[in-house]
């Protein structure tokens, strides 16, 4: 045989030789097109020619101003329906910021005759260290405690329970509306493909653009919060409710049908109850979400805790605001573990009462807590002077971080300045630059390739109309600094958090370490990491850079340490058989099973990036984020969508290229 | 015994030409051909065959399993039967009306009264007690509470959970769970039982113990069974008839005895190669034509189990005689047991270790 003949029975290697050099071709094309772009492709290409834009942004407006003012459906019109609807949502939330804050009275404003106060400090504390002490035995009794004497010893307690009002109003709401919603879906795929793309929509467009609508339809105040609140915090519960039921077993699905379920029956006897367990994640995610929003929605006028954080952080008085940040994330704690204790009850089920035992039973229990309750708030209606925390009983922490910050600027400056322009000049100024520089059409080209190499036509088409639509709204210089400064502080949290998960997944102790701080990290609300970072490097692209690092790296740790760990443990033992060193058995065995794994993480990695850059609008970055922020303070409909919309896509681009990706490697590893 | 033909009129549940095809429009494909096909025909339309032209007749009281290994069609024929899946073509009648004809309130009417089923996974609701559980099925019907509950305290008792009533399936052991099952199954006083693979996900011990237990409920209950399994020992201790299914189709239906002794093919073969003979084999089965010159040591009846009078014939070096009616109809010696101990297809004078 002649080498010819062995040359040609090769096809299939010089064909992966060719795709091997495609990316650094188009890496050399990129590099090339950056750099002079202007002497390869004509202007046009280059810079979207203005008589192409949409004017979407101000049909969108147009659409809201007539649907507020004249839009009518026959008997009513639009604007008593959004009325109608905020006055719904008041009522339970006048009735729970009675109980918590405000106490009840007759009347409105200055005229108002106040018949009953508030529930009193010690009759909340009192009632939820019950309901911990019910869920949890001693530990939770004591952790709620412990949350509740932090609230009331830093002066939290007034904000805490404006804040909780509104999430015990908004957490049932949203877990009820997903619940429903899910319901519909496992019933008819029809509807499920019809709402699938709107969760889609509604998880990836920053929070701060759905606010602008709903402030337009429903007015400033805490009912346009809440309902803020329930968008944000209801698509995650659909899609658990839902994958709950689809997880429910077949047999119990037939078991229905044999015993005859009528398909109400079916649903709240079998389905729901079976589900039970899987729906109480969706239920926690709900109130973690909520408590995401209490900042945010502070903006358009929630009060409480967020409006705490909000004045701390444009005071950059940072005792205050770490101290009302902590209280959220307090109260994130205990309604967190209250949900889990409530969800891992109804996983292990209660254990059978035997009849006759003398422990008091759940009925009896609760009546005489709420007896008790009730008569400590009948001697707070005698005692008024009772009802309040003693002042003398209160301290504060903030004057001693604000010392601490003094004391490491007067230190410090000059060090930390020097860190920050050096990161500055040689890193981040020439990715902008070259980000800038780029052509249009090439990245619209380069997107569409990588969709095509990844997942094939449909993909392809999807990420093309989402890269045309920055393109065309022209928005497209704001959208290539979003992706600048997400790119950098992603590739920043990658190489922070890829190693750290490593080392997580092989040492077990220091995983214990690092969980306790990503979890921290991840409960804190978003602002109380821009604090010390101002204070400490000002405002800018690189105080940002540092937020958005700290708020996305978890995922990226997280995934990695569960992909490492996960490695099938006779691959391990294959490798040690055949005589790996530690390192071998990383680089070869457990590395590359883990890799769809870890790309899963920087996809959640790149998600919390596009949603952390929004509230870095605050620190004066110009990208969309910034756009959005504007479009708030002007109540400019349109534009805060489109904005919003522009982050959505430049999520679904990067969800859908990824997912796609770490779907090929699964494949090809026979992980799937 | 029962009858190896059923007479219709007896027949509680039976399948007439039922197909079950999936795929696309594979109803007309069907009909197209005259109401049948070949595996080669369908396979070439991209059709997935699940159930192949069955004939079935099950009779009033009878225990009549179904056996075939994972993906034989064993399950969709079952739900078929009971009307949970529509089958392509064909007829399910269930004393003698077309499930398939029959409107919805009708078929819940049915399901709810006149049906119960077993899951092979038990099927338990978490969030219900043993007695809720039991009670389930008349709480869907609209039985007040006090009625529903006094029924599913006779019916744990009758599977022997009483005391259970407040455990949740969690705390309750495997072979308990499908106890309530079965308990929950009843509870409608159903004609017609269906059991899927119920015992397949226990213990073998837990396995024997619940099969005595069915033989004990059944023999107090009368109920018409359908089981399926996939294990002939288990298919033999229960049934009254088995068919064995492969690829869709019912390769043979019979007594364990039958297919023993008289296997269609070689899959059937193979099926009862390991099966306990001495207790399925009944004299008749292992009887030689009477030589007119030898003498009797005794007699056994043509139905008795070799199991049940092996050691007797063994232990003389004569031949018995077996009787039917007072008629001897052939004879057994200690050649016949070790027919029988080593497999009929072995040769005679080849078989090791005769006692002299």
């Amino acid at each position: 045989m002649t080498i010819d003949a062995l040359e040609a029975r090769r096809p299939p290697a010089s064909r992966s030789a060719a795709s091997a050099l495609l990316w650094p071709a188009v890496l050399a094309a990129t590099a090339i097109l950056s750099l002079a772009p202007g002497s390869f492709l004509p202007d046009w290409a280059v810079r979207l020619p203005a008589g192409w834009k949409l004017p979407i942004a101000g049909y969108i407006s147009v659409f809201m101003a007539w649907l507020v003012d004249q839009a009518s459906f026959g008997l009513f019109t639009f604007r008593e329906l959004t009325r109608g609807v905020a006055w719904l949502l008041d009522w339970p939330l006048g009735l729970a910021k009675a109980m918590l804050v405000s106490g009840f009275a007759i009347g409105q404003g200055s005229q108002a005759v106040p018949i009953a106060p508030p529930l009193p400090w010690y009759a909340v504390f009192m009632l939820g260290v019950a309901l911990g002490w019910r869920l949890g035995g001693r530990p939770l009794a004591l952790l709620v405690a412990g949350g509740l004497a932090y609230l009331l010893i830093f002066g939290q307690w007034a904000s805490a329970m404006t804040t909780l009002a509104s999430v015990l109003v908004a957490a049932p709401l949203g877990a009820a509306g997903g619940l429903l919603l899910g319901i519909l879906c496992y019933r008819s795929p029809r509807f499920e493909r019809a709402l699938s793309p709107l969760l889609d929509l509604a998880q990836t467009v920053p929070v701060f653009a759905y606010l602008v609508p709903i402030l337009f339809l429903f007015g400033f105040g805490p009912v346009s919060a809440m309902i803020a609140t329930i968008l944000y915090a209801l698509p995650p519960m659909v899609r658990v409710a839902v994958v709950a039921f689809r997880a429910v077993p077949e047999e119990i699905v037939v078991l229905g049908r044999m015993t005859g379920c009528t398909r109400h029956q079916f649903t709240w006897k079998m389905l729901v109850p079976s589900a039970r367990a899987g729906l109480m994640v969706g239920v926690n995610q709900v109130i973690m979400l909520t408590l995401n929003m209490v900042i945010i929605a502070s903006m358009i006028g929630a009060g409480g805790l967020g409006y705490d954080v909000l004045t701390a952080l444009r005071r950059l008085d940072i005792g205050r605001g770490l101290e009302a940040g902590l209280a959220i994330t307090v109260l994130a704690i205990l309604l967190d573990r209250l949900a889990q204790a409530m969800a891992r009850q109804s996983e292990r089920g209660r254990v059978h009462r035997k009849e006759g035992a003398g422990r008091l039973t759940g009925r009896r229990f609760w009546l005489l807590v709420l007896a008790l309750a009730a008569a400590l708030w009948a001697a707070a209606f005698l005692a008024p002077p009772l009802a309040v925390f003693p002042a003398e009983w209160q301290l504060s922490t903030a004057s001693y971080w604000e010392a601490m910050v003094r004391w490491i600027n007067v230190n410090f400056f000059d060090a930390l300045d020097a860190f920050k322009s050096f990161v500055l000049l040689n890193l981040l100024v020439p990715v902008r630059r070259f980000m800038l520089g780029l052509p249009w059409l090439w990245v619209v080209v380069v997107v569409m390739l990588a969709g095509w190499r990844l997942g094939g036509l449909r993909l392809t088409v999807r990420v093309a109309l989402a890269t045309l639509f920055i393109a065309l709204v022209g928005l497209w210089e704001p959208a290539m600094l979003t992706l600048y400064l997400c790119g950098v502080s992603v590739l920043v949290a990658a190489a922070i958090g890829i190693p750290i998960g490593i080392a997580c997944a092989t040492h077990r102790r220091l995983w214990k370490v690092v969980e306790i701080v990503i979890d921290t990290l991840q409960t804190l609300p978003s602002f109380v990491y821009l604090i010390p970072i101002v204070m400490l490097f000002r405002v800018g692209d690189f105080t940002a850079m540092i937020a958005i690092v700290l708020y996305a790296v978890a995922p990226a740790i997280r995934y990695t340490a569960h992909g490492v760990q996960g490695t099938a443990p006779e691959l391990i033992e294959a490798g040690i058989a055949n005589g790996c060193t530690r390192g071998q058995l990383l680089s070869r065995i457990r590395l590359p099973l883990a890799a769809p794994q870890i790309l899963l993480g920087l996809n959640q990695t790149i998600m919390l990036a596009l949603s952390m850059l929004v509230i870095t609008a605050l620190v004066g970055t110009r990208d969309l984020g910034q756009e959005v922020y504007i479009a708030l303070t002007k109540a400019d409909v349109g534009r805060g969508i489109v904005a919003g919309l522009c982050v959505a896509a430049i999520a679904i681009i990067a969800d859908r290229l990824i997912g796609a990706g770490a779907q090929r490697l699964k494949n090809r590893l026979g992980l799937a | 015994m029962p009858e190896p033909d059923m007479p219709d009129q007896n027949s509680l549940l039976a399948c007439r030409r039922v197909w079950k095809l999936y795929g696309h429009e594979t109803g007309r494909f069907l009909a197209e051909r005259g109401g049948t096909a070949s595996l080669a025909e369908l396979a070439a339309a991209g059709i997935v065959p699940a159930v192949l032209d069955i004939d079935l007749d099950i009779a009033r009281g009878e225990t009549f399993v179904i056996m075939g290994l994972s993906g034989c069609g064993k399950s969709t024929l079952m739900r078929c039967m009971a009307g949970l899946i529509e089958p392509t073509a064909g007829e399910i009648l269930f004393e003698g009306r077309d499930l398939s004809k029959l409107p919805e309130p009708e078929m819940i009417q049915i399901r709810r009264h006149k049906m119960g089923m077993v899951f092979q996974h038990f099927a338990l609701l978490p969030h219900l007690t043993v007695l809720g559980n039991v009670a389930f099925p008349l709480d869907v019907q609209g039985v007040s509470r006090a009625e529903r509950e006094k029924r599913a305290r006779e019916m744990i008792e009758l599977v022997g959970l009483k005391g259970r009533e407040g455990y949740l399936p969690r705390e309750l052991s495997g072979g308990q769970q499908q106890r309530v099952g079965i308990a929950r199954s009843l509870a409608v006083g159903p004609e017609l039982w269906f059991l899927d693979e119920p015992f397949s996900a226990l213990d073998p011990l837990i396995r024997r113990e619940m099969q005595d237990e069915l033989i004990r409920l059944q023999s107090i209950l009368h109920k018409t069974i359908v089981f399926i399994t996939h294990d002939f020992a288990e298919a033999e201790r229960l049934a009254d008839r088995i068919a064995i299914m492969k690829d869709g189709r019912i390769v043979q239906v019979g007594t364990a005895e039958e297919l023993i002794v008289n296997p269609a093919t070689d899959y059937v073969r193979a099926f009862t190669r390991d099966a306990p003979r001495a207790r399925i084999l009944s004299a008749r089965a292992v009887m030689r034509p009477v030589n007119g010159t030898e003498g009797v040591a005794g007699s056994v009846p043509a139905n008795a189990r070799v199991a049940s009078f092996a050691q007797r014939v063994e232990a003389t070096a004569g031949a018995w005689a077996v009787i039917e009616d007072g008629r001897v109809l052939g004879m057994i010696d200690r050649a016949a047991m070790m027919d029988v101990l080593v497999g009929r297809d072995v040769a005679r004078r080849g078989a090791p270790g005769q006692p002299s």
